[in-house]
């Protein structure tokens, strides 16, 4: 497990999927060192899934949304699946209301369900269904 | 013709200092201080005899078709005769002392407000406060017998007491409106439950129309239960939503737009027939929205989308 500080969010690696997070005081040049430091974990280390935590997050405006559309695009294009995981219900609204789309990007109620479905949970399976259990 | 007498008034009364905004400043000025200082004495020393009046008036016309008891008119009466006097030693025009003067304005208000409440009709309470009028202007008679000087407070008891009438109606409109609001607040925050039905689903039933003002409130309720439940899917039954328009399936898709954000998924249910008909003939694409027939579809569509991603639908499910 290796972690990086360039715009002071981690990413986190969990055996091939790499686990982030957006805090709320996103400006653009630290959504653009954001998204190259992702995209050059996701091709240095292979990863297949990325889950990206948005909880912290208070507002998205169109900026941030794009950036997390391109970082999609991105990594769907090195091979990886991204998810992004724990959107707060007030941000949902706002960004239904304004009309913004978060065209073609995944979402998960939080980062348990998005390692889930990038398939961190068939691994615990055998486990007996518990969902935290010692990496593999 | 009392030219004279006008003159001697205003020497009288120095305090009386505007003539009455705009209207018949001939015939009725000339004497308006007089007359305000007659009704003035004639309130002070028969106030009982004016409210006894009034009352009496009120029930003999019937107009209150409620259960105002006699006591409680009485008090009504008294407590806006009291008033008056002070509203009429103000230097306030007529057409103004019932609404510029605090005490009055609030004695007004108040008995409209107790007639809206008991269920009495709009005609009823203005005529109510009308009725004052012919108590006023009979304690008036018997301090005056002239003609002319009668007249003139007839007048101006109009003026006075008009005022008072519309205020009346309006009150009572508004206090309708009140009641109105409060009931469809109440419906609104009633009518949309959101309900678990499964393991991480959940169901709103929608009831009557859906508008900006309650899909918003749907929006948020449902956004906030799927936190709190954690769930994965969100059905939306419209079994009663009476009609579906182009407005409405916007707010529909609005809401499972959102849901979606969340990162879970929506069902659609209870599109009757005819609604379905209606979203096919106005060419409304809900082609990206799982839909069912019955809220049943939907739940067994629902447990499937939830075991789907999962390695088995037991393992899931007993979770």
């Amino acid at each position: 497990m290796s972690e990086h500080r360039t715009v002071g969010v981690p990413i986190l690696r969990l055996g091939d999927v790499l686990v982030t997070g957006l805090l709320n005081e996103l400006d653009d040049r630290a959504a653009i060192a954001f998204t190259e430091e992702l995209t050059a974990r996701i091709s240095a280390e292979g990863a297949r899934g990325v889950l990206i935590d948005i909880s912290r997050l208070e507002i998205i405006d169109s900026f941030v949304a794009r950036t997390l559309m391109e970082l999609t695009t991105v990594s769907r294009l090195l091979g990886a699946r991204v998810i992004v995981a724990g959107m707060r219900p007030p941000v949902a609204i706002t960004l239904v209301e304004l009309g913004i789309e978060l065209v073609g990007v995944e979402t998960a109620l939080n980062p348990e369900q998005g390692l889930a479905a990038l398939g961190w949970r068939q691994a615990q399976e055998p486990l007996g269904g518990s969902r935290r259990g010692a990496a593999p | 013709m009392s030219g004279a007498g006008a003159q001697e008034i205003d020497n009288i009364c120095p305090a009386e200092t505007g003539w009455p905004t705009g209207k018949g400043p001939i015939r009725v000025s000339t004497s308006e201080a007089a007359v305000r200082e007659q009704l003035t004495r004639a309130l002070r020393e028969r106030d009982e005899e004016i409210a006894d009046r009034w009352v009496a008036l009120q029930l003999e016309q019937a107009l209150l078709g409620t259960d105002i008891s006699e006591a409680e008119l009485r008090e009504e009466a008294d407590s806006l005769v009291d008033a008056l006097v002070p509203g009429l030693e103000s230097d306030v025009p007529a057409d103004r002392v019932v609404t510029s003067h605090p005490g009055l304005h609030e004695a007004v208000v108040g008995l409209s407000m107790r007639r809206a409440q008991a269920g009495a009709t709009p005609t009823a309470t203005s005529l109510a406060v009308l009725a004052l009028k012919e108590a006023l202007l009979k304690a008036v008679q018997r301090e005056t017998r002239d003609a002319e000087e009668l007249f003139a407070t007839a007048v101006f008891i109009n003026r006075l007491l008009d005022v008072a009438g519309a205020l009346s109606f309006e009150t009572y409109v508004e206090g309708r409106e009140e009641i109105i609001r409060r009931q469809s607040q109440q419906l609104m925050e009633l009518s949309t439950p959101v309900v678990r039905l499964w393991k991480q689903v959940l169901a709103v039933p929608l009831i009557g129309t859906l508008d900006t003002a309650r899909t918003q409130i749907v929006m948020e309720n449902l956004l906030q239960a799927i936190q709190d439940h954690e769930a994965l899917v969100a059905i939306i039954d419209i079994t009663g939503v009476s009609t579906v328009d182009t407005a409405v399936a916007q707010h529909l898709m609005q809401t499972v737009n959102a849901v979606r954000l969340m990162g879970a998924d929506c069902v659609i249910s209870g599109i009757r027939p005819s609604i379905a008909q209606t979203i096919a003939q106005l060419g409304i694409d809900l082609s990206t929205i799982l839909t069912r027939a019955t809220l049943a579809d939907a739940l067994a569509a629902a447990i499937k989308l939830i075991d789907g991603p999962g390695p088995g639908g037991d393992a899931g499910e007993s979770r």
